[in-house]
């Protein structure tokens, strides 16, 4: 039965869309072991919609998010859902969440969202939930348990300070190296119910969870960080295979944590230089942020992207579509025991990390 | 300064090449496995010309690629033997020595590759493979003779692969710069271009944003970023049935159809672009830029000939990549293409400015 479902899975996989943006050596890889069922889904973040006035938005990442929207549609097989990873709009506006759904509407299949901070800061997520329903919640889907995450709150008493307005608050969450930002986090109310979610899941069942912010910690200036995330991580190291997917970063990241794969997203919109990490030399040269909208000026989908996830035998492939650039697959490998990416994996082929800008 | 470097590029880094790069052009890239002599130049340019590579005896490379037209043949898509038509416009000959690949879908990465592909297409040269055609050089004395110059090969020992090379030895001595825009930009003479091509020249390179495609460098400006992009010309006809295309011309290839008569027999798969030849879902409906060197003499326009005149191409991306203001815009449009804003008087300089961009000596080409 099994056999028979797989073979019809590489059949129709290898015969369509799937072969161009799989290499053959995943998808052998997959089939060779293994008996939970394999299936597929999309995975599009952070298209940070904004309204210039009206009914004008920023062009360039509607275009972003339309056009990740018409690719994913022509997946085949079909994905079993699509996720999206966070920032539908850019100030939380109604009007831009609206905006941002309406073309998300042209998805083939079943949707599923998280928060980003993006979403929230303006009315503490009110307009989200009340177009997309609960923040947190899990579903299983062919013998893997997934959680979706609200990891961008933070502090109780900062988000319900006296603001002049919502979108005050909202302006001092979107920015980053703020000194008047606060670092994301889980909370102990949605961890409680994670602790429960996951009592009633047997440990060897595969977990996938979503957030927007990495569920570890990268980079504080930036929010590329998770306050409680040992917490969290705590609460998933006694299962056999977990797997955290996250947007927010607009950048390809990869990591393991003990039982846990880390595996980031790319931006519709635009991408994030890679942060400079603490084993860095210090520098004295004067500390500046400069918004990069797009790698190269005159390519304006440079380095933003969209992801074709691939899930077998509860381990996540993540395939990294990218405008005219090389899709990249970072997929797991059994023998490293972590998700390796299968070009540039060799010291030598290596890109050298970005300095701070 | 501008004078002495345009001097500089002239005689640098052009070893094993006999045409030095005209103003505005950097060196013709020459293969190191395929040097520039004058005996393979002129063998190309005999093969260029001969008629007898086609199932009728009547289409030559320079049926498509006339030298009288710019060497495009100036019709919307180009007419192989019997009449018989394609799905493409001929892009002109001119300065494809500096294309990084060739066919507007990118299909082959070189000019020796690309000349192999007319001659057996089914609506080009339609002949049934390659072994006519070499029949027919094993038995020209001519031919045989010169084959033996310069590849040092017996008559049963000439193959495609030499074809191939004389061809691209000799389009790569088709190259035309020094155009008024040149003079203007690069040697530092202000009465080069008119008032108006002046100011066709900031729309261009502002508000039109023509040059993020068709780029102009500091030292030379070949007008193409050598990227494919789905700029909207033609997508309507697969509106809507993109995935159903593409699952089409997948199942086709997985079978063992060949892209290059697929995409040139099949008006709907054509309209896939680069996909059908990288199959990555993201360059559906992409397109190369050509360069726009000459392009007042290569009309009409774009991948399906679809726009006769420069006026109407500025009026396409005026309107956003759309012929008309009504039509709809494709998911897959290039986030790039977009609506201008363009003023009567805007449009007009941005033409008068396309016009500066005709080499002077077009003529020399058609001598023979």
């Amino acid at each position: 039965m099994h056999d028979n479902s797989r073979r019809k899975f590489l059949k129709q996989g290898g015969a369509l869309l799937a072969a161009g943006t799989l290499s053959i050596s995943v998808v052998e890889l997959a089939f060779g072991k293994g008996s939970e069922d394999r299936f597929t889904f999309a995975y599009i973040s952070d298209s940070h919609i904004t309204q210039i006035k009206g009914n004008r938005f920023v062009r360039n990442w509607d275009r972003g998010l339309i056009r990740a929207v018409a690719e994913a549609n022509l997946l085949d097989p079909r994905p079993d859902f699509v996720f999206y990873g966070g920032d539908i709009a850019q100030l939380g506006k109604p009007e831009e969440i609206d905006h941002g759904l309406e073309m998300l509407a042209g998805l083939r299949g079943k949707v599923h969202y998280v928060m980003g901070e993006h979403d929230y800061y303006l009315d503490l997520g009110d307009y989200w939930r009340k177009q997309l329903g609960p923040d947190h919640y899990s579903f299983d889907h062919k013998g893997v348990h997934f959680v979706v995450l609200n990891s961008i709150l933070t502090h109780e008493n900062w988000m319900h300070r006296k603001w002049d307005s919502g979108m005050d608050r909202m302006k001092q969450m979107a920015r980053l190296d703020n000194p008047n930002g606060q670092p994301f986090m889980v909370g102990d109310t949605q961890r409680d119910w994670l602790k429960k979610d996951l009592e009633k899941v047997s440990k060897n069942t595969p977990i996938v969870v979503f957030s927007h912010s990495p569920l570890q910690k990268i980079y504080k200036g930036w929010n590329f960080w998770t306050d409680d995330a040992e917490q969290v991580q705590a609460l998933l190291k006694p299962f056999d295979k977990v797997t955290v997917l996250y947007g927010h970063v607009h950048q390809i990241q990869t990591n393991q944590i003990g039982n846990i794969s880390f595996q980031s997203a790319m931006a519709t919109a635009w991408p994030w230089p890679y942060p400079a990490t603490y084993k860095q030399q210090a520098s004295y040269m004067p500390k500046l942020t400069v918004d990069m909208n797009r790698a190269d000026p005159f390519f304006e989908r440079d380095a933003t992207g969209w992801q074709f996830i691939d899930v077998h035998s509860g381990r996540v492939d993540v395939n990294y579509l990218l405008p005219d650039n090389t899709n990249r697959t970072v997929a797991f490998d059994e023998k490293a025991g972590h998700p390796v990416d299968t070009k540039y994996q060799a010291e030598v082929n290596r890109i050298p990390p970005q300095k701070h800008y | 300064m501008m004078i002495k470097l345009a001097i500089a590029l002239l005689f640098t880094g052009v070893a094993g090449s006999l045409s030095a790069a005209p103003l505005g052009l950097p060196p013709v890239p020459i293969p190191e496995n395929n040097p520039q002599t004058a005996a393979k130049i002129a063998l190309g340019d005999k093969l260029f010309h001969d008629a007898r590579f086609s199932a009728d005896g009547k289409v030559s490379c320079s049926t498509c690629h006339s030298q009288a037209k710019a060497f495009t043949d100036n019709l919307p898509v180009s007419k192989g033997f019997n009449g018989l038509t394609g799905t493409r416009n001929a892009p002109t000959v001119i300065n494809a020595a500096y294309m990084k690949t060739l066919f507007w879908d990118g299909r082959e990465p070189d000019l020796e590759g690309q000349s192999k592909q007319p001659p057996i297409n089914p609506v080009e040269g339609g002949l049934p493979d390659h072994k006519p055609l070499l029949a027919v050089i094993r038995k020209d004395r001519d031919y045989v003779r010169a084959f033996r110059g310069v590849f040092g090969v017996a008559a049963d020992a000439i193959s495609m692969d030499h074809v191939a090379m004389a061809i691209a030895s000799f389009e790569r001595t088709i190259v035309a710069g020094d155009s008024p825009f040149d003079r203007y930009y690069y040697a530092g003479d202000k009465k080069a271009m008119t008032a108006a091509q002046i100011r066709g020249l900031a729309i261009f390179t502002g508000k039109g944003r023509c040059v993020s495609c068709h780029t102009i460098e500091q030292t030379q400006a070949l007008f193409t970023d050598n990227r494919f992009h789905n700029i909207g010309i033609g997508f309507k006809k697969i509106h809507g049935r993109e995935a159903q295309t593409a699952e089409q011309f997948l199942r086709a290839k997985r079978k063992g159809a060949d892209v290059d008569v697929t995409v040139l027999t099949k008006q709907t798969m054509s309209e896939l672009g680069r996909f059908a030849v990288t199959e990555n879902i993201t360059q559906v409906g992409a397109f190369k830029t050509p360069t726009l060197r000459n392009v007042d003499k290569t009309e009409p326009y774009m991948h399906d000939g679809s726009l006769a005149t420069l006026e109407e191409v500025v009026d396409f991306y005026n309107n956003g990549g759309r012929v008309k203001e009504t039509d709809p815009v494709s998911g897959f449009l290039s986030g790039g293409i977009r609506p201008l804003g363009l003023s009567k008087g805007e449009k007009k300089d941005l033409v008068k400015y396309m016009e500066a961009l005709t080499s002077p000596d077009l003529e020399r080409f058609t001598k023979r």
